[in-house]
């Protein structure tokens, strides 16, 4: 059964990029643009890692992580946060609220895809 | 009728309740609970000023110069709203240094020199004579008078009766007995004496209300109030001339001097200063003193004119003497019980005035004159007499005697020559010799014992010379030719005329030229040699005695060694062993000692055996004695400068200090603002510096991400190559925009902005923008009018800059306005010397702190954490610079949930394209 991965970021080039990434790995990909649509998705359909941007319209990155570390059911889910903020005090603080990656954009592509494969256990 | 027998045992009477007051006065002091720790009877001691002189001698000046009798209040109401500078200065300079008589006052400010107190005492005594002579003259003509009840017969002439049968010599007999009693009963360091200042209160009541009772009743009973008595002198020309003020060159200057010299009376005459300041016991009392005083003193004056004209209209032909109107008057009216107590209220005035003026007079006679004299008198062997305290009391006594004694004298020899108030203004002159030591010596730090010596002298001997001697040549005892044709004949030396100066008055003759050669030889004496050592130190003592702290300040001018067993036993020789003893204890006790024997007899010690000494024999004396016991170290020049200067310099450099510490707090306020700045402007920088990573990052992510997909991966499809490296395009695009605003801004701000200035059609600039952002209206949906008002206006601008700023706006409008339903209008219009241009949206608006901000240089509009910021947050800034560039104004308006609109102004061009090529140019 492929993993799910949902997508979380308001800028929509990238989303179609890391969308394509994704789904050449063989993930189940869903998208959501700001942080209520991204805790709608997960409740309704619970995903195994989340691509969470920070600057988000409506809840920020930090915001939905917190919630997702909150829920009980959610704790095997992998957070893989992405920011173009790469200060010190936002990987500190995003580590801190239970993320279990911190990427900085611009990223390169095969370090994300060799995260994201090494969280869902898929290498090795 | 009045027998002689009931006058006397009233009067006697009398002077006994005066002595029960004064002894329960004493009592009541003796047990701590002072009766005159009251401001009240502060004042009404100060009454004392008023003597027979007031209350028979103005009715008697005012029958003959009106309101002439004036003056001598005047004087003291108008010094009295000095007192709170002044006579607070010498009461807390008093207090300090154990002061206790105007001779030790001045003699301590000029180093405590003997001469200079036996000087002011001399002068005291000779001065004051004719003023006690003065009382005996108007208790004594009283008495006569009273004596005729109801008769009025004019008093023998004063010396023509026989010795022993002259009231005046028993009067002044009983007035030495009672003051003796009164005022020397026992000795006292600081030579207060409560009882006789609560006597001397209750006199001053007494004196008032006789006086007022004599009023009334002239006015009211015999004649009908102030307007009948007034109307009445009106048809008499004498006093018609009475009511007008004075009306010559002379009387005016007579005025202005009995008016200057009352006010210097009322400080220096010996018993205004006893009762002012020697026995003041809180100098708080002064405040109600000042307003007190003078109000008595305007009562006792309401009917002096009604009496005097009353007096006039009664007895017109002159018969009877117009110093007697006050008593008379009842008499002719047939008021026993009235004119008795006028006689009593005039011999209250009287005593009030003997009694203090004789203690304060002996006591400067004995430690000023007498015991310095004695203490010297080595055959005599005082040094080693065990007890002096008996010694000291005897001397005072006899003083009082011999003072009484003397103005008896004056009295029999010059007493008639002249009238009451005459003979008060030649001791009024006399004591206002005192006022330029003493005012100068409180206020200017120059004053050397010389220089008081010389003026003191020079005024005195012209006072003798202009006032004294022509008393006793109108008396008989000197020739007269010595008033009229001058000393051996020599008319510029005519006593009263002195040098040619004539049209004065004789007392304002002799204050001009006594006057002018004591201030004269006191300021010119004292500015040839600089102060010595100990003249330094007491005038420090005392010009600066609000900075001093107590006791302290003398005994740093002080420097030797002294042994407590030596100066216990010289004070016990003054004041008593036991007394001496206590004394000691009890300044041993407020250094938390518990017995004599562990006091250390340091410079204090020895300061405070002095001072203690010193109310008991004066100043000069005092020193003198404790000096023999005590081997001083004199203090060099030097070393007393050396102090001076250091304790100038403490307080100018705690000065600077408190300056630079105010300068400090001020810096630290505004480096803590700056700081504030910075912190903000720092913050500011990390956002925007946040801000611009951000913008940077996020086009290259999506740059970076589809480069390696298409570089990695050859097989992705056409369809999805294009659209990749499409968006790669576009997001380098943005990346480049963003580039150029940042230099763009940096460009303006450092000045190096390229501005193509030329005549530019508004409208074509709004058409040209309108068009272009077209497409971002069609995306979202969002409508737009245009208003264009006043057909093509033209403004001198860059053309490229201002569709810069329209397409700022436009863009802004767009991104704020919500999908479908957003609005934007733009609006053009002309006023007289400004074109403006309006752009609204009917987006979510700007709350009022934001519109403060948006102007600002990387600010953007909402919380960067939830809503991502959209642009630089440098449109707006560089928009209102380029704006402000072209002379003309960028602003918003808006309130938050109605939309925004963002306005700009430009002036018009009036020039016709003048300068087009000019501006060009730069």
């Amino acid at each position: 059964m492929s993993k799910r991965i949902l997508i979380v970021d308001d800028e929509p080039n990238i989303v179609v990029s890391l969308e394509f990434l994704m789904k050449r790995e063989g993930f189940e990909v869903a998208v959501a643009a700001d942080g209520e649509a991204a805790l709608r998705a997960i409740e309704e359909n619970r995903p195994d890692l989340v691509l969470l941007d920070i600057m988000l319209p409506k809840k920020n990155g930090f915001e939905v992580c917190q919630t997702i570390r909150a829920n009980p059911a959610w704790q095997s889910i992998k957070v893989v946060m992405l920011t173009a903020k790469g200060r010190d005090t936002e990987v500190a603080k995003g580590t801190a609220l239970g993320a279990d990656a911190y990427m900085t954009k611009p990223f390169s592509t095969k370090d994300l895809i060799a995260q994201v494969r090494q969280m869902l256990g898929l290498d090795g | 009728m009045l027998q002689g027998w009931v006058i006397a045992s009233v009067s006697f009477a009398y002077l006994g309740v005066l002595f029960a007051i004064a002894y329960y006065g004493d009592k009541r002091a003796d047990a701590g609970r002072s009766i005159i720790a009251n401001p009240t009877i502060y004042a009404l001691s100060l009454a004392v000023y008023c003597t027979t002189w007031t209350f028979y001698g103005s009715v008697g000046r005012a029958a003959t110069t009106g309101i002439g009798f004036l003056p001598i209040y005047l004087g003291p109401t108008l010094m009295a709203g000095l007192w709170w500078y002044v006579m607070l200065k010498i009461i807390r300079i008093s207090k300090a240094n154990r002061i206790t008589s105007i001779a030790d006052f001045v003699s301590s400010r000029y180093g405590k020199s003997q001469l200079l107190g036996g000087l002011v005492t001399i002068i005291a005594v000779v001065g004051i004579v004719p003023y006690i002579s003065l009382q005996l003259k108007a208790v004594s003509n009283s008495f006569t008078i009273l004596l005729n009840f109801p008769d009025i017969v004019m008093p023998a002439k004063a010396g023509a009766q026989p010795l022993l049968q002259d009231s005046a010599l028993y009067i002044a007999m009983i007035l030495a007995a009672f003051t003796i009693l009164f005022g020397t009963r026992h000795l006292d360091a600081t030579e207060r004496h409560e009882g006789m200042v609560a006597a001397i209160a209750f006199e001053s009541l007494v004196k008032l209300l006789a006086f007022l009772a004599v009023g009334i009743f002239v006015t009211f009973g015999i004649y009908d109030g102030f307007g009948d008595i007034f109307d009445r002198a009106e048809l008499v020309p004498r006093l018609k001339a009475l009511m007008t003020v004075a009306d010559t060159g002379a009387s005016y200057g007579s005025w202005w001097s009995l008016t200057f010299l009352s006010m210097l009376s009322i400080m220096f005459l010996p018993r205004q200063f006893q009762i002012a300041v020697v026995e003041n016991v809180n100098e708080r009392h002064l405040a109600r003193a000042i307003w007190l005083f003078p109000l008595y003193l305007l009562l006792i004056n309401i009917f002096v004119l009604p009496i005097a004209v009353g007096g006039i209209l009664h007895f017109p032909d002159g018969g009877v003497d117009a110093d007697t109107f006050v008593l008379t008057l009842p008499m002719v009216e047939r008021q026993e019980a009235l004119a008795l107590f006028v006689f009593i209220g005039g011999l209250s005035a009287a005593t009030g005035m003997v009694i203090v003026e004789t203690i304060a007079l002996s006591t400067m006679v004995c430690n000023d004159l007498v015991m310095p004299v004695l203490l010297r008198w080595k055959a005599l062997r005082l040094q080693e007499e065990q007890d002096l305290s008996g010694l000291l009391l005897a001397i005072r006594r006899w003083a009082i005697a011999g003072i009484l004694l003397l103005g008896y004298v004056y009295f029999r020899a010059a007493g008639e020559a002249y009238a009451l108030v005459s003979i008060g203004l030649i001791s009024f002159a006399a004591v206002a010799q005192f006022a330029p030591a003493i005012i100068g010596g409180i206020y200017w730090k120059g004053g050397t014992r010389a220089g008081a010596i010389a003026g003191l002298a020079a005024g005195f001997a012209v006072w003798i010379y202009t006032l004294l001697l022509p008393s006793f040549a109108k008396s008989g005892w000197l020739p007269l030719g010595f008033i009229e044709e001058g000393l051996f004949g020599v008319a510029l030396l005519r006593p009263q005329q002195l040098f040619g100066l004539a049209g004065l008055d004789e007392i304002s003759h002799s204050l001009f030229w006594s006057m002018l050669a004591n201030i004269g030889g006191y300021v010119a004496v004292s500015l040839r040699r600089r102060p010595d050592v100990v003249e330094t130190g007491q005038a420090t003592v005392f010009v600066d005695v609000f900075r001093h702290t107590e006791g302290s300040a003398s005994s740093r001018f002080w420097r030797g060694s002294a042994q407590v067993q030596d100066l216990l036993p010289l004070i016990g020789r003054f004041l008593g062993p036991e007394r001496a003893r206590a004394s000691f204890l009890a300044y041993a006790r407020r250094r938390k000692l518990s017995s004599i024997d562990e006091l250390q007899a340091d410079a204090d010690l020895v300061h405070y055996a002095e001072a203690l000494l010193a109310g008991a024999i004066g100043g000069a004396s005092a020193r003198v004695m404790v000096a023999s016991v005590v081997k001083e170290e004199p203090l060099g020049r030097d070393e007393v400068m050396n102090i001076l200067d250091e304790a100038s310099q403490v307080r100018a450099y705690s000065r600077q200090l408190e300056q630079k510490s105010r300068e400090l707090e001020a810096a630290t306020a505004e480096l803590r603002a700056a700081n504030e700045r910075l912190k903000e402007l720092d913050r500011m920088k990390d956002d925007f510096m946040s801000t611009v990573t951000h913008e940077l990052r996020t086009p290259l992510t999506s740059i970076r991400a589809f480069s390696e997909i298409l570089l990695e991966d050859p097989n992705v499809e056409p369809g999805q190559r294009a659209k990749f490296v499409a968006i790669i395009v576009k997001e380098t695009e943005r990346l480049t925009r963003l580039i150029n605003q940042v230099l763009d801004m940096a460009k303006i701000e450092s000045g190096n902005a390229e501005w193509h200035t030329v005549e530019v059609d508004l409208r074509e600039v709004i058409e040209e923008s309108v068009a272009a952002t077209s497409s971002l209206f069609g995306d979202k949906r969002i409508g737009l009018d245009m208003s264009i008002e006043g057909g093509a206006p033209k403004v001198m601008a860059d053309r490229d800059r201002l569709i810069q700023v329209m397409l700022n706006l436009l863009s802004n409008a767009v991104k704020f306005c919500e999908e479908a339903r957003g609005h934007v209008t733009v609006r053009l219009s002309a006023a007289n010397d400004a074109v403006r241009v309006d752009v609204e949206d009917n987006g979510p608006g700007i709350s009022e702190q934001d519109q403060r901000t948006i102007f600002e240089k990387f600010r953007q509009v909402g919380d960067t954490m939830t809503a991502k910021p959209q642009g630089t947050g440098l449109g707006l800034p560089i928009s209102r610079q380029i704006i402000e560039h072209f002379g003309g104004r960028l602003w918003v308006e808006s309130s938050p949930g109605q939309g925004a609109k963002f306005s700009f102004t430009l002036p018009l061009n009036r020039e016709g394209g003048m300068h087009q090529e000019e501006r060009a140019e730069k």
